[in-house]
């Protein structure tokens, strides 16, 4: 089947089976593999994207759900060559190390303070409940994305 | 360079961001399964579904006709394939028992997951979807999950050997014969505990993934793994494939984070290679993570007895412990090596007479093989230690903290032969220990807890803590002899300065989220007095960097971070010689200072090294008997392990009705000696906490009585979200290692050695007024409700 997704801002068609992902759309088809799969149960969130504004797992929605939908991955972040100010404050924070959580961490935390644009340490903590982490312990994944709403 | 930090204008020392992130953090980086592979064949394997089983037959005929679907094979179709089984690196004693174990299972099956048959497919859908049309007829045998019940062979796993049991590994150090006994016999307390050092999985959040692209008229073939041990890897390739090892390339792309689960040769890189070469295309395979909890290997798996002797003042007069490990099914790389790592360790920090007495019996079980996870052996000892060390305060009603005082190693002790013979290079544990306290602001907090846990209380306030010694830095090769290890412990590093004066440092180490190319280029600026921003640094590739043994056991640094600054000195030392040539001096007159050599006494008579490297380049004008380029290659093999140490403290409360532990607070204390990167230690120290405290919280691998694992996927399998941790308060001391020049020791397990015991120690005393003395990890609301009910004795 057809589907059309406008993905960071290029519209883009691909024949696709029924069964097709939404994060196998977009890395196999629309080749941008900045957005990683870390499990089969929707549970490690290291594919997390912008789904019509909002932050979604996209291991959770077929391809063609997102028909005519407008996706935002790790990808479409940076402007004019400049990283994304969660981007930066993940940096400056040393908020990532092995990085295969980090696309997918750094979109959630984008759609938090979407959400919630001054939360507190547990606000934080809480609202990345579904993006798991091996490396960093969170700590400094927390302190980067309250950096990154003190900006 | 000296060994203090309180130089001015030094690289070393400074919290520099780390280069790698800008293309983790755009989604540039390239991770094994992102890498585009035209005309690749998709490998999926079938595994069993059975703990232990006889494959009676296999039918491939229904899948072999479906689409996509290029070839199936089964084991037996592929035996002629291996030049040798897979390999385990380890074999810790001479009568150790290692059943032959290939890629795909030949007339058996071991554990659920083992591979049964491999499919080739045009894309991974259809391999997977071929899975399900292939028929397999078994015949069930009793599955063995429990390690006392392997032990009495009632259940024989592989008939060829004839046992469950693997080895029998012992140290026993007496000052004089009957030592130990000796010390029980006449010691005024002693304490005696079984522990469970539960099965974990490893969970690096990227899976496993493999690509094999061949040249099928050259012969040489490239393999990509997300692997933390590309060097080892080759090796192994070449030996177990038959395949001449120059013609085998290695490349670890960015990798996902390892914590041991990546420091292995599995079946499917050793499939993926050999198919590619048979269909002459390129293969490729990635795990699920439902795969991956069966499929890559599990960490710890012990039961643990340990006894403890001390004199009237709580001294410790002797240790014995006695180990049984859980191989799991098969022998991976270091599978049997993990216990010995800890071996060492049983008497923690503390000053031990020569009254030690340690046994491991190692033996198979129907699961999933185990081999080294973050910490590998000593997050084991150092939990056994450090839980008896409470048990035995709590006998001599002492104060936890107090007890430890008496026994620690002093300061000016060091360096200090240990019982084991062993030389523990520096350290002060007073000191960090003290430092901890302060932050904890210890005797208050006793008080507080005095007033809070009074009968009746519901929610319980508990503190623990940990003294902790790691073992790291692997390792001094003599001594990875004498534990019969088939490799030494060496690291290289190539230095090279480039015409125009960049710098290229090649090093092997293999690093999947430490920041090697951050710290490594900051050594190497350090030494050659340039900016890091010059210097780049390349690894992972061993057509890049063809020697090394890559990264594990808390080596990276201390062992391939001194070898990048031995590289330095061998470049500084020729270009010396160069210097000396241009400014007509000797070159025992220049001192080399901030990237420039300097005639003494003459200030103005100066050369930098940029002018050096471009002299090199065009050697129109070198002195005779120096070779055009400034390069060098330094292999180092570190004199002694590292040992790095700290104390950990963790504050608790615990519902007493519903079980449930809240973590109020944890401090880390850790001394690593001089740090390259503070940022980079500090995010060490937190994420190896909470692996730590993970393990005493909520993590364990489940299996039930028929070997089939119950935690086989993220949702059932708990890992910890941000919501699930505290922060972690950390400080540190230093004292720099005099066994290198860089001063440095490990820091990538220190985090986890230090904390599971410490939770556990912190649970335990907060239920101490309800009459628990033990509780097995996780300490999940379940597991401590019950222990309160046992205790309780159904009052």
């Amino acid at each position: 089947m057809q589907v059309s997704i406008t993905i960071n801002g290029s519209t883009q068609t691909h024949d696709v089976e029924p069964r097709t992902l939404l994060v196998h759309y977009i890395r196999e088809h629309a080749q941008l593999t900045g957005t990683n799969i870390g499990c089969d149960t929707s549970s490690c969130g290291a594919c997390t994207i912008h789904l019509d504004g909002e932050a979604a797992k996209s291991c959770t929605i077929l391809a063609a759900q997102a028909d005519g939908g407008k996706v935002t991955t790790i990808e479409g972040l940076s402007r004019n060559g400049e990283m994304h100010p969660m981007q930066k404050a993940f940096m400056e924070n040393h908020g990532l190390q092995c990085g295969y959580c980090t696309p997918g961490m750094v979109m959630a935390a984008i759609g938090l303070l979407n959400e919630n644009p001054k939360p507190t340490d547990e606000e934080v903590r809480l609202g990345l409940e579904g993006n798991l982490c091996r490396c960093t312990g969170y700590h400094n994944i927390v302190k980067s994305v309250l950096a990154a709403a003190n900006k | 360079m000296s060994i203090t930090q309180e130089r001015t204008n030094s690289v070393i020392g400074q919290r520099m961001l780390r280069r790698e992130d800008p293309a983790l953090l755009t989604g540039e980086a390239k991770f094994t399964n992102d890498l585009a592979i035209p005309g690749a064949l998709h490998l999926a394997v079938l595994r069993s579904p059975y703990a232990h089983a006889r494959i009676k037959s296999i039918d491939v005929a229904d899948a072999r006709t479906m689409p996509g679907v290029v070839a199936i094979y089964t084991g037996k179709d592929l035996h002629s394939t291996w030049a040798a089984p897979m390999p385990c690196a380890w074999p810790v004693t001479p009568d150790m028992k290692n059943p032959a174990h290939f890629p795909l299972a030949l007339d058996k099956v071991c554990y659920v997951g083992d591979g049964v048959a491999a499919v080739l497919a045009t894309s991974e859908t259809a391999s997977r979807d071929a899975l399900d049309a292939i028929d397999v007829i078994y015949e069930p045998l009793q599955a063995v999950t429990d390690l006392e019940v392997a032990l009495s062979d009632k259940t024989i796993i592989h008939e060829a050997i004839g046992t469950n049991k693997s080895y029998t590994w012992n140290l026993k150090v007496e000052g004089t014969e009957g030592a130990v006994d000796a010390a029980f016999k006449s010691a005024a307390y002693t304490v005696s505990e079984r522990y469970v050092q539960q099965r974990l999985l490893p969970m690096a959040m990227e899976p496993r993934a493999v690509a094999a692209v061949p040249q099928p008229f050259g012969g040489d073939i490239t393999l990509y793994s997300a692997t933390q041990v590309p060097h080892i890897l080759k090796v192994m390739t070449a030996i177990t494939l038959g395949i001449p090892e120059h013609q085998v390339r290695v490349v670890a792309p960015s990798v996902g984070g390892g914590f041991g689960s990546k420091l292995d040769v599995y079946a499917e890189e050793l499939l993926c290679v050999a198919l590619a070469r048979k269909h002459g295309a390129p293969v490729r395979w990635v795990e699920e993570r439902s795969e991956n909890t069966q499929a890559t290997i599990h960490g710890r798996g012990q039961i643990q007895f340990v006894e403890l002797a001390a004199d009237k003042n709580g001294k410790l007069t002797a240790v014995r412990v006695r180990l049984i490990g859980d191989m799991g099914a098969y022998l991976q790389l270091v599978t049997p090596g993990v216990p010995l790592l800890g071996a060492f360790l049983y008497a923690g920090v503390y000053d031990l007479p020569l009254a030690y007495d340690f046994s491991c019996t190692s033996v198979f079980t129907t699961m999933t093989p185990t081999d080294a996870y973050r910490g590998a052996g000593r997050p084991e000892a150092t939990y056994a230690i450090e839980v008896a060390m409470d048990a035995l305060a709590r006998k001599m009603k002492v104060d936890p903290y107090e007890l430890r005082k008496r026994n620690y190693i002093k300061k000016e002790q060091f360096p200090y032969t240990a019982f084991s013979g062993l030389t523990y290079d520096s350290g002060d544990h007073l000191a960090a220990a003290e430092k901890a306290m302060s932050h904890a602001d210890y005797t208050n907090l006793r008080k507080k807890q005095a007033t809070q846990n009074v009968a009746g209380a519901r929610k319980r306030l508990g503190i623990g803590m940990t003294s902790y010694f790691e073992m790291c830095g692997l390792a001094p090769s003599r001594v990875l002899a004498s534990l019969n290890y088939g490799a030494g412990g060496w690291e290289s590093a190539t230095v090279r300065v480039l015409p125009t004066s960049k710098v290229q440092v090649v090093t092997g180490t293999s690093p999947h989220g430490q920041g090697h190319e951050t710290s490594w280029a900051m050594i190497a600026a350090e030494k050659l007095g340039i900016p890091p921003e010059d210097v780049d640094v390349l690894h992972s590739d061993t057509a890049i960097a063809p020697l090394g043994l890559d990264t594990y056991g808390s080596r990276s640094l201390a062992v391939g971070g001194v070898a990048i600054a031995g590289a330095c000195d061998k470049v500084i030392d020729k270009a010396r010689l160069i210097a000396a040539h241009q400014l007509e001096c000797a070159a025992e007159d220049l001192e080399f200072a901030q990237g420039t050599f300097t005639v003494k006494g003459s200030p103005d008579k100066a050369v930098p090294i940029a002018a050096i490297a471009f002299a090199a380049f065009t050697a129109h004008n070198l002195p005779d008997g120096v070779e055009p380029n400034l390069e060098a290659q330094y292999t180092h093999d570190p004199k002694n392990f590292s040992w790095p140490f700290g104390t950990h403290i963790c504050i608790v409360e615990v519902d007493t009705e519903t079980g449930k532990v809240d973590v109020l607070k944890y401090i880390a204390v850790d001394d690593c000696g001089n740090q390259i990167n503070p940022l980079i230690v500090e995010g060490q120290v937190h994420g190896g906490v909470v692996q730590g405290l993970a393990q005493a919280l909520y993590e364990e691998a489940v299996y039930d009585e028929d070997g089939n694992l119950k935690t086989s996927n993220l949702a059932e399998y708990l890992v910890p979200a941000a919501c699930d941790v505290p922060p972690i308060t950390t400080d540190f001391t230093v004292t720099p290692s005099p066994t290198n020049q860089l001063g440095v020791k490990g820091i990538g397990e220190a985090g986890t050695i230090g904390s599971a015991s410490t939770v556990m120690n912190a649970v335990i005393d907060a239920l101490t007024g309800l009459g628990v003395t033990t509780l097995d990890m996780p300490a999940s609301p379940n597991n401590v409700w019950k222990a309160i009910q046992a205790a309780q004795g159904g009052k």
